[in-house]
């Protein structure tokens, strides 16, 4: 594999941006924040069965019971009927179980309920009328849905990192979200123009 | 006589013009509940145990202990001792609980006895497969030998395309509770006005006695249309938790591994021609496998239907996997994949241009006129005479790019449908049909539809579908449903229409056939200012609803929908040659789709299906594991779909024309799906100067076959 041609020659592009640029390495998501997080404050032991916990979603204070082994997700779907967040590939990997812990993109798949209590957790079906939505509406961003509402999250906490993305950010930061159905140009779209939206209004 | 057919194309104030989806709110905000997301009261949750062993003989099952557990209300063996099993994944046992976590620790504590029997798992080399491979019979046309014999140049090569997997997003299964002598069934499906049948024949419980509802359903692709035993046996659970709903999903290893697959296809095919690029003959030797029932059949010689001289043989190989499903457009992708790249290779035996080969005998297919047009705008779109070169000639750089062309060609007529349109006197419609939206948009097509009929905007018309108390529509395969759909809505609303035009027309003074319903009013042809609004027309029927339905029969063509369209795609890569790294820079594609009825989810459809194409042709494999006879890759991390990064620019084209938009609605979904792979696998031997025999084209493989010329 040695070689001692020029990488950059002739079409104009690096090998290293060529490797970044391919593949679905290019995550903007961590968890990292949160195991940092729990070393430094290591929660009480609980379970085994149920254990009660108090969940902060959407600002609001949530008490449920549910076993130490059950994800964030499963807790949202099946203990508080919030179902936005979707089940996919249940090992933190696609991207529709999205949601925010502490104002980062997490995988909710990845997280354990009794992980994420005293810590600030949105999903979508918090999010309101934000300008997202509508944009994924207008650039038909979807087709079967299921992926969406974890895109829509991805894209909303994306844009409140980067409020003025590029094309090419946008393609690198949605880089966490699998789709089915091939409705990434649409997403591209979409948030580029959210972009726009809430930037004209915060000028307003 | 009432008049159905489609108003013309410059009188369209609905249909054609760009449409946000009628659901887009509900899906993108989250609020849109599939059957997964129902969690009615009392739910209990259910989890299959499956077998591991790819080919045993079930010796015993102990449930004793599962039984036993807290909070389990119900175990039930789905395979007997003494049963076969033919694929890993296959069913064993299943229980419900009151939570999943319980429902897991009871299948973990079921102890299950196999014999296990050898198995085989993988045919890409039909040598090893031995008597697992059923020869279906030569078929011969013409005088194939002297062809070859005669012939000015000869091209040959093998080629291969893998099993892949639906990987539907929202995995099989359902909501089901069966109290009584009724049963609700909630279901993801695509087919929600026969499903019930369906279950019922194996429950034998009268399908009047089934209710299913599904508003979403997130992803079919062809492997959603029975009850499967999911259904079967999730609503056995409920009847015997005491009539409980249960809840029954696979899990992704699981889905991945039982719920569906597109066959694969392996052949080795010749070529003969003139050196012009004419093709005369034909030879292919293919072989295919779908999992234990054997495999696809894919048509050779795909599209080119018209070679004089062709010699086919085909094999299918029965193997200890999962079983295939319909997969967008069967059998098409595979066959497009290979003719177009064994006509790829016979251009570059013969030192031409392939487009100029393709453009030479498009008349051997029953489309010349429109693959004519297609091509020529196709390569266009992706500026093919600046930047094709011929086969490896790409520059001194270890960075190559290339160019490639596939084609592909789908029916589509319209499915059986009936609609049922209700006008009521507050001047609201109603439109139902036991029809679904795979998110292909069809609950808009539908609204749009009634709105142009009746003169209205899309917002005046509620969509009612996904109930199997609506009036009876076909299930969505075969890119049948916006056709039968269209049909039978616009003919249920135009006999509701010319009903309120009956009751309108004496107050106006107006005979009914003067009178339209346009822009929200009904008036005289001849006199617009003869007019009531919709809503004072609406108040002339009292206290009664006007309710009409419309029928479309596939077997009468009526003029609305026709069947049969060609469609063109070309892509534009880069290959390091070092790294054996595949960059998608562009993927173009023209598509004709007679009448279109919302221009925006239609170009939805072919952007999904190029992104799909992206997949298959660069990343996308079931790989099984020979030792263990179970999918290696039974996960989404190592089942490669593309990401939002990995697919390069996408343009599309919407072949509309006047002569095109005549034929009526066609169906999109599949034609759409069938000619990317080729395309992308093309241009990759264009811009490395070898073809890479199997396609997903790999690092490793690129690697291999870049060595293999270098070592030649």
């Amino acid at each position: 594999m040695s070689s001692k041609k020029d990488p950059t020659k002739p079409s104009g592009f690096s090998r290293r941006g060529f490797i970044q640029g391919i593949g679905i390495g290019g995550s903007a998501l961590t968890t990292g924040v949160l195991e940092k997080e729990a070393l430094a404050a290591p929660p009480p032991v609980a379970g085994p069965g149920l254990a009660s916990i108090t969940l902060s979603i959407n600002g609001k204070s949530q008490k449920v019971e549910v076993e130490p082994r059950e994800t964030l997700l499963d807790t949202l779907r099946n203990h508080l009927d919030m179902t936005a967040a979707k089940r996919v590939c249940d090992r933190g990997t696609c991207g529709a179980c999205t949601v925010t812990i502490n104002n980062r993109v997490v995988y909710s798949c990845t997280v354990l309920a009794i992980d994420a209590q005293g810590k600030d957790i949105q999903t979508l079906e918090g999010i309101g009328a934000h300008p997202i939505v509508q944009a994924f509406v207008n650039n038909d961003a979807q087709q079967c849905g299921y992926c969406t509402p974890g895109f829509v999250m991805a894209s909303k906490s994306f844009l409140d990192h980067h409020p003025n993305p590029t094309y090419e950010d946008v393609k690198r930061g949605l880089s966490g979200n699998l789709c089915r159905c091939g409705t990434y140009v649409g997403v591209r779209k979409a948030v580029l123009e959210a972009a726009g939206k809430l930037k004209g209004g915060k000028n307003a | 006589m009432p008049n159905y057919n489609w108003p013309p194309m410059d009188q369209r104030r609905v249909i054609g013009k760009p449409t946000n989806r009628l659901d887009g709110v509900a899906k993108a905000s989250g609020k849109a509940k599939y059957s997964s997301d129902l969690n009615p009261p009392g739910l209990l949750q259910a989890v299959f145990l499956t077998s591991p062993h790819a080919h045993a003989r079930v010796k015993s099952v102990d449930v004793s202990a599962a039984k036993a557990m807290k909070g389990v209300t119900a175990v039930r063996v789905i395979s007997a001792p003494g049963t076969e099993i033919q694929w890993a994944g296959t069913e064993i046992a299943v229980v419900a609980a009151e939570t999943e976590p319980i429902a897991r620790d009871a299948v973990r504590a079921i102890k299950v006895d196999y014999e296990v029997l050898p198995h085989v798992v993988q045919e890409s080399d039909l040598a090893k497969v031995g008597t697992r491979a059923k020869a279906a019979g030569e078929q011969v046309t013409g005088d194939p030998d002297q062809a070859f014999k005669d012939a000015e140049a000869v091209s040959d090569g093998e080629y291969g395309i893998p099993v892949i997997t639906h990987c539907c997003l929202e995995p099989h299964g359902q909501v089901i509770e069966w109290k009584g002598d009724k049963i609700n069934f909630w279901p993801s499906t695509q087919a929600v006005s026969v499903i019930g049948g369906d279950l019922g024949k194996a429950l034998e419980v009268p399908a009047a006695n089934i209710h299913v509802r599904m508003d979403y359903v997130g992803g079919g692709f062809g492997s959603k249309f029975a009850s499967d035993r999911w259904g079967i046996e999730a609503a056995r659970l409920s009847k015997e938790s005491g009539g409980r709903p249960v809840k029954l999903y696979l899990d992704r290893a699981t889905e991945l591994t039982i719920a569906g697959v597109r066959p694969s296809t392996y052949a080795k095919i010749k070529i003969g021609g003139k050196k012009d690029g004419t093709i005369t003959a034909w030879d292919s030797k293919t072989w295919a496998s779908g999992g234990f029932g054997g495999g696809g059949m894919p048509p050779f010689p795909y599209v080119f239907t018209k070679i004089p001289n062709f010699r086919l043989n085909h094999s299918a190989v029965s193997l200890n996997c999962g079983g295939a499903r319909a997969w967008r457009a069967p059998n098409n992708p595979q066959a497009s994949f290979v003719t177009c790249s064994a006509i790829d290779d016979f251009a570059a035996k013969i030192g031409k241009d392939p487009l100029e080969v393709f453009l030479k005998n498009t008349g051997l297919s029953v489309r010349a006129e429109a693959y004519n047009r297609q091509l020529a705008k196709a390569a266009d779109m992706i500026d093919w005479k600046k930047n094709w070169h011929a086969r490896g000639d790409s520059g001194s750089g270890n960075i190559k790019r290339g160019l490639g062309l596939g084609v592909g060609t789908w029916n589509g007529l319209g499915h059986a449908s009936h609609a049922r349109t209700t006008i009521h006197p507050d001047g609201s419609v109603e439109v139902e049909l036991g029809s679904q939206d795979l998110g292909t948009g069809t609950r808009t097509v539908i609204g749009m539809v009634a709105a142009e009929t009746l003169g209205l905007p899309l917002s005046a018309i509620k969509v009612k579908i996904g109930d199997n108390e609506y009036p009876v529509s076909g299930p969505s395969g075969g890119s049948t449903t916006v056709g039968g759909v269209s049909a039978s809505v616009r003919k249920a609303t135009v006999n509701a229409l010319d009903k309120l035009l009956e009751q309108v027309g004496p107050s106006l003074n107006v005979p009914v056939d003067q009178l339209e319903a346009v822009d929200g009013r009904i008036r005289a042809k001849t006199n617009p200012d003869k007019a009531l609004s919709w809503q004072q027309a609406c108040q002339k029927l009292g206290v009664n609803s006007i309710t009409q339905e419309g029928e479309n029969d596939p077997k009468r063509n009526e003029g609305l929908n026709a069947g049969g369209v060609a469609g063109v795609q070309m892509a534009d890569v880069s290959v390091d040659t070092e790294t054996g790294i595949v960059r998608m820079n562009k993927l173009v594609a023209v598509q004709d789709i007679g009448l279109v009825v919302n221009p925006k989810t239609a170009e939805s459809q072919i952007l999904g299906a190029c992104i799909m194409s992206c997949c298959a042709a660069l990343m996308e494999e079931r790989v099984m594991d020979r030792v263990t006879g179970r999918v290696l890759n039974a996960d989404m991390e190592f089942y490669k779909l593309a990401g939002i990064n990995d697919i390069g620019e996408i343009e599309v084209h919407l072949d509309i024309t006047p002569e095109n938009d005549k034929r009526g609605i066609i169906g999109l979904g599949e034609p759409c799906a069938v000619p990317g792979v080729a395309a992308i696998a093309n241009a990759v031997a264009n811009a490395i100067g070898v073809r890479v025999p199997n396609v997903p084209v790999l690092p490793d493989r690129i690697l291999a076959a870049l060595n293999s010329r270098r070592n030649a």
